[in-house]
């Protein structure tokens, strides 16, 4: 009998050691295949799990880290507010990496104000937004990412405008910033990756299509209708640190991204010309495309030089969590000095 | 220019009255007189003299009335009285409700100008002229504002013959370092300690007198003494949002954190301090920074409660360590923000939706503020959930003379955490089962180098493996687990205090803010025949000693500042069988309860 080994990444773990319990999610789910994305981002960046904190809101997406990352530990919110909460673990332990799950549902409506907050601070982490127009674990309502005149199946037509996320984390001073859609893989792991290697809020906002709910003609998050109308700004790939390739290109076909570990992004350009690096261009693109009814991917806006909220906080190498009774108990010196200071 | 009323001249001719007395100084808000009060306060304090100060201030910032009043009392007690024996009306917004609501025979120091003699008659009249000494004072228009108040301490020092030495101390305590700003105030002092010499003579019986009762002791607030029990405990993580009363609490420690808690040689913060977007995050944040494994805390007030509730419940229910201190203030709704209560109680124990129940603690002085605040971080990770500490108004932001803190003598400890060597030896970790069979499991922290080590947080149904589950067995093994990990907490969460009368029929129960009058109500009550016993509550859940306490009394009065008798109803709630023994005294006006309506009450009700 032969047994044949499965491969294993730079750290000498497999696929499997990066997978979750099987997921409840409908047949067919797009978070499914965000999560399957996920997995496989964790695994090539050879990420060790238990460095790994996950975290959720409450919605269909906010169910998913359970489905991934095993050996990681799990925190799955209330509704609306991962963000504080990894706020919290982000100081607390800033030696963890933080993946966070969330839905639009989650994210555009209870949980708008936290989003913008864990935005503006610049929290460390990768935050997914799993976005497909509707509430799904409350049987379909609309959400605050419906477009104008998407349809429910029962033929309700939305009638309020959308808050478009990707726009709204830049607005905010977000450092990165990304948009993609579940049925394209090959896109949405590079931008994962990427967001693996950016010190700061990375801000993936996928199309992520509700099998059951709003995958209908006339809805503009179905599977289809995502397909169809998809844009790439360009085509994205994504060199981690510890495997640089050189490649040739023409000049002013390539644009290289830096990030903060190292690692590189290459952006293959497009007709557009589109430079994610430019904050007023990416503004105006997002924008433009509402108009246009235009469905665009891809890296929106990067910016390296931002510093996190975790440095900010001017804390040693060793994570808050684990300091010492020595370091976190002033001496008896220091109250004597408080009392006479008092007397 | 001074009336001399029957009654005070009886009162001199039978003698002097020496360290027993209020004073209370009526200004606006905004006008400086903060730092006078504070500097008549200490003076008393510093020559050995028994003194506390209150505060009465409006929901605003500039230009509203505010009262300080200082209880200088040779017995000690500090408790809020409500006769004022010395007025000082300096507010012409407030003057005439001030003086008319004078007893008859009482002092009333005013500006000339006010013509306060001719509202009462049978009040002491000392008129100066503020406006005209103030030009002497400084020629700057604006420092003649701010040096107006330092003008009555002049005044009010030489009446009762506070030593000048003290003065000049406090002035330099207040201003500490700044040179100009101490001569300066010294100068006004003066000239008020000389216009008073020269121009008023003395026909009230109140005097100052040097004791030493106040030797050793500290004068501070109860936010401070809370910030300091969290900053000795070891807080790493602090997130809040400001309200008041709370704000000052997370102020003072972020002063004290930066003073104490980065290393000198590296410059590096052994903390992190948050300011939220709202409560809702910060308590987001106290649970996130919990799970991960930081001691951590958050500090609010009623409506910051409010919109806690809903994590505090995950925090129950999940099982993750924080601290959050609750500065109560009066409510519903805004309610009266800068106002005292303690009507939080039952919203604090049972915060959020479900069956929920938390450990809280009641500290009943400054020193407990402080002492508390350390026990609530130690109680938190030993029983792996959300800690209340609730203080109140009167509590956190009154300046109150205090014994000296002691410095911690227990270790820190982390509560049930497993390392990865831990998980190693046990052969298997899983989250939620009862181990010890206390009700408290195990926790791993994240970082925690071992494939088994990691487990998923869930609000949701989980098993002891930390599992999803809605399977009706599951459930309910949770549930009876938390709730033995609650009975388990009554042996370690402080018992109360109880003092036993001989002979005593009755007993009262009070907790937190109430002790200060609780304690002079007794001595009230005793010297009237009655004596009485004393339980004073110091947490939730309760100890076994409130049964013992309640069975040896006929019955039990329970004192607290809130209008439905919450901690009332908790105890027959306890002690079903007993309910009828026990009676009430509510205080919910938004002042700090005083000695005198709890024996009014007590006595009316035993008549």
């Amino acid at each position: 009998m032969v047994t044949s080994t499965p491969p294993t990444n730079r750290i000498g773990l497999t696929m499997a050691d990066y997978k979750g319990a099987p997921s409840t999610l409908c047949d067919g789910c797009g978070h499914d295949a965000i999560t399957a994305q996920i997995i496989k981002a964790f695994y090539e960046l050879g990420k060790e799990p238990h460095m790994v904190a996950k975290l959720s809101g409450i919605g269909c997406s906010s169910k998913t880290p359970a489905y991934f990352l095993n050996r990681s530990h799990g925190f799955n919110s209330v509704h609306g507010r991962m963000p504080s909460v990894a706020t919290g673990v982000s100081v607390a332990n800033h030696t963890l990496s933080l993946i966070g799950v969330s839905g639009d549902g989650d994210t555009a409506s209870i949980g708008l104000g936290q989003f913008c907050h864990l935005v503006r601070r610049n929290v460390p982490m990768i935050y997914i937004i799993e976005n497909n127009g509707v509430y799904g674990l409350t049987k379909g309502q609309f959400s605050a990412t419906a477009d104008l005149g998407s349809k429910l199946k029962s033929g309700v037509m939305n009638e309020l405008p959308p808050i478009d996320l990707c726009g709204l984390a830049i607005e905010l001073g977000c450092s990165f910033v990304g948009r993609s859609f579940a049925g394209d893989p090959k896109q949405l792991v590079a931008l994962l990756k990427a967001a693996g290697s950016h010190k700061g809020t990375a801000v993936i906002d996928v199309i992520s299509p509700c099998v059951t709910f709003n995958n209908h003609e006339g809805s503009t998050k179905a599977y289809k209708y995502a397909k169809e109308m998809e844009t790439p700004l360009h085509e994205l790939g994504y060199i981690p640190f510890f495997e640089q390739i050189s490649v040739d290109y023409e000049p002013g076909t390539m644009q290289e991204v830096e990030m903060h570990d190292g690692s590189k992004i290459r952006l293959k350009k497009t007709e557009r010309n589109y430079d994610p690096t430019n904050q007023t261009q990416a503004i105006m693109t997002i924008k433009e495309a509402h108009d246009k009814k235009e469905f665009l991917t891809g890296l929106l806006y990067v910016n390296e030089n931002v510093e996190d909220f975790t440095t900010m906080m001017n804390v040693g190498d060793a994570p808050l969590a684990t300091l010492p009774q020595e370091v976190i108990r002033p001496a008896k010196s220091v109250l004597d000095e408080i009392m006479a200071g008092l007397k | 220019m001074k009336t001399l009323a029957a009654d005070s001249k009886e009162k001199l001719e039978q003698g002097r009255v020496v360290n027993d007395f209020s004073i209370q100084v009526a200004t606006v808000n905004g006008s400086g007189s903060q730092s006078s009060n504070s500097v008549l306060m200490r003076s008393i304090f510093q020559m050995g003299i028994p003194v506390s100060g209150k505060n009465l201030f409006p929901s605003n910032i500039a230009g509203l009335p505010t009262w300080f009043t200082i209880r200088v009392n040779k017995n000690g007690y500090v408790a809020r009285k409500s006769d004022i024996e010395i007025l000082v009306a300096m507010n012409p917004q407030t003057a005439i409700d001030d003086v008319k609501s004078l007893s008859t025979g009482a002092v009333c120091i005013s500006p000339v100008e006010l013509k306060l003699d001719a509202i009462r008659k049978d009040v002491l009249h000392y008129q100066v002229p503020f406006t005209e000494l103030a030009a002497k004072a400084s020629e700057n228009l604006k420092l003649r504002k701010l040096l107006m108040n330092m003008l009555y301490v002049g005044v009010v020092a030489e009446l009762l013959n506070i030593d000048h030495g003290q003065i000049e101390n406090s002035i330099s305590k207040q201003f500490e370092g700044k040179t100009k700003a101490i001569d300066l105030n010294l100068n006004a002092v003066k000239i008020g300690r000389e216009w008073a010499r020269e121009n008023l003579k003395k026909e009230d019986p109140y005097f100052v007198e040097p004791m030493d009762k106040t030797q050793g002791k500290i004068i501070i607030d109860g936010n401070a003494a809370c910030a300091l029990g969290s900053l000795f405990a070891g807080v790493t993580v602090v997130t809040w949002y400001p309200i008041t009363p709370s704000s000052s609490l997370c102020e003072q420690l972020i002063d004290y954190l930066k003073d104490y808690r980065i290393d000198k040689e590296t410059g590096k913060a052994s903390f992190a301090v948050i300011q939220a977007e709202d409560e809702l995050a910060a308590i987001g944040m106290a649970l996130g920074a919990g799970w991960a494994g930081a001691r951590s805390m958050t500090s609010t007030s009623g409506p910051g409660i409010s919109l806690m509730a809903e994590f505090t419940g995950y925090g129950y229910f999940t099982e993750i360590p924080t601290v959050i201190f609750d500065v109560q203030r009066v409510g519903p709704s805004t309610g009266m923000p800068t106002r005292t209560s303690q009507a939080d109680l039952i919203s604090a124990y049972t915060l959020s939706h479900g069956d929920t129940k938390h450990i809280v603690l009641l500290p009943g002085s400054i020193v407990e503020c402080y002492e508390m605040a350390g026990e609530a971080f130690e109680l938190a990770e030993q029983f792996q959930t959300p800690v209340f500490v609730l203080t109140d108004l009167d509590l956190g932001m009154n300046n109150w003379m205090s014994d000296p803190f002691e410095y911690p003598t227990k270790p820190i400890s982390r509560g049930k955490v497993m390392t990865a060597a831990d998980i190693e030896k046990a052969g298997k970790f899983e989250r939620y089962r009862d181990v010890d069979g206390d009700g408290i499991p195990y926790r791993t922290l994240p970082g925690t180098d071992h494939p088994q080590a990691a487990y998923f947080t869930r609000g949701s149904g989980h098993n002891e493996k930390a599992g999803y589950t809605e399977k009706p067995e599951d459930y309910v093994n949770l549930m009876d687990r938390l709730e033995k990990k609650f009975q388990t907490a009554r042996k370690f969460v402080p018992a109360p205090v109880v003092s036993v009368e001989k002979g005593a029929k009755i007993g009262i129960i009070a907790f937190g803010s109430s002790d200060f009058a609780v304690i002079e109500s007794r001595d009230q009550l005793k010297a009237a025949n009655i004596p009485t016993s004393y339980l004073r509550v110091r947490a939730l859940p309760f100890t076994d000693d409130l049964r013992k306490f309640v069975e040896t009394h006929d019955h039990v009065y329970v004192v607290e500042q809130n209008r439905d008798a919450q901690m009332r109803d908790l105890i027959r709630l306890e002690l079903p069988e007993l309910a009828m023994k026990i009676r009430s005294v509510k205080h919910y006006d938004g002042l700090p309860i005083d000695a005198r309506f709890v024996t009014d009450a007590i006595m009316e009700q035993e008549r």
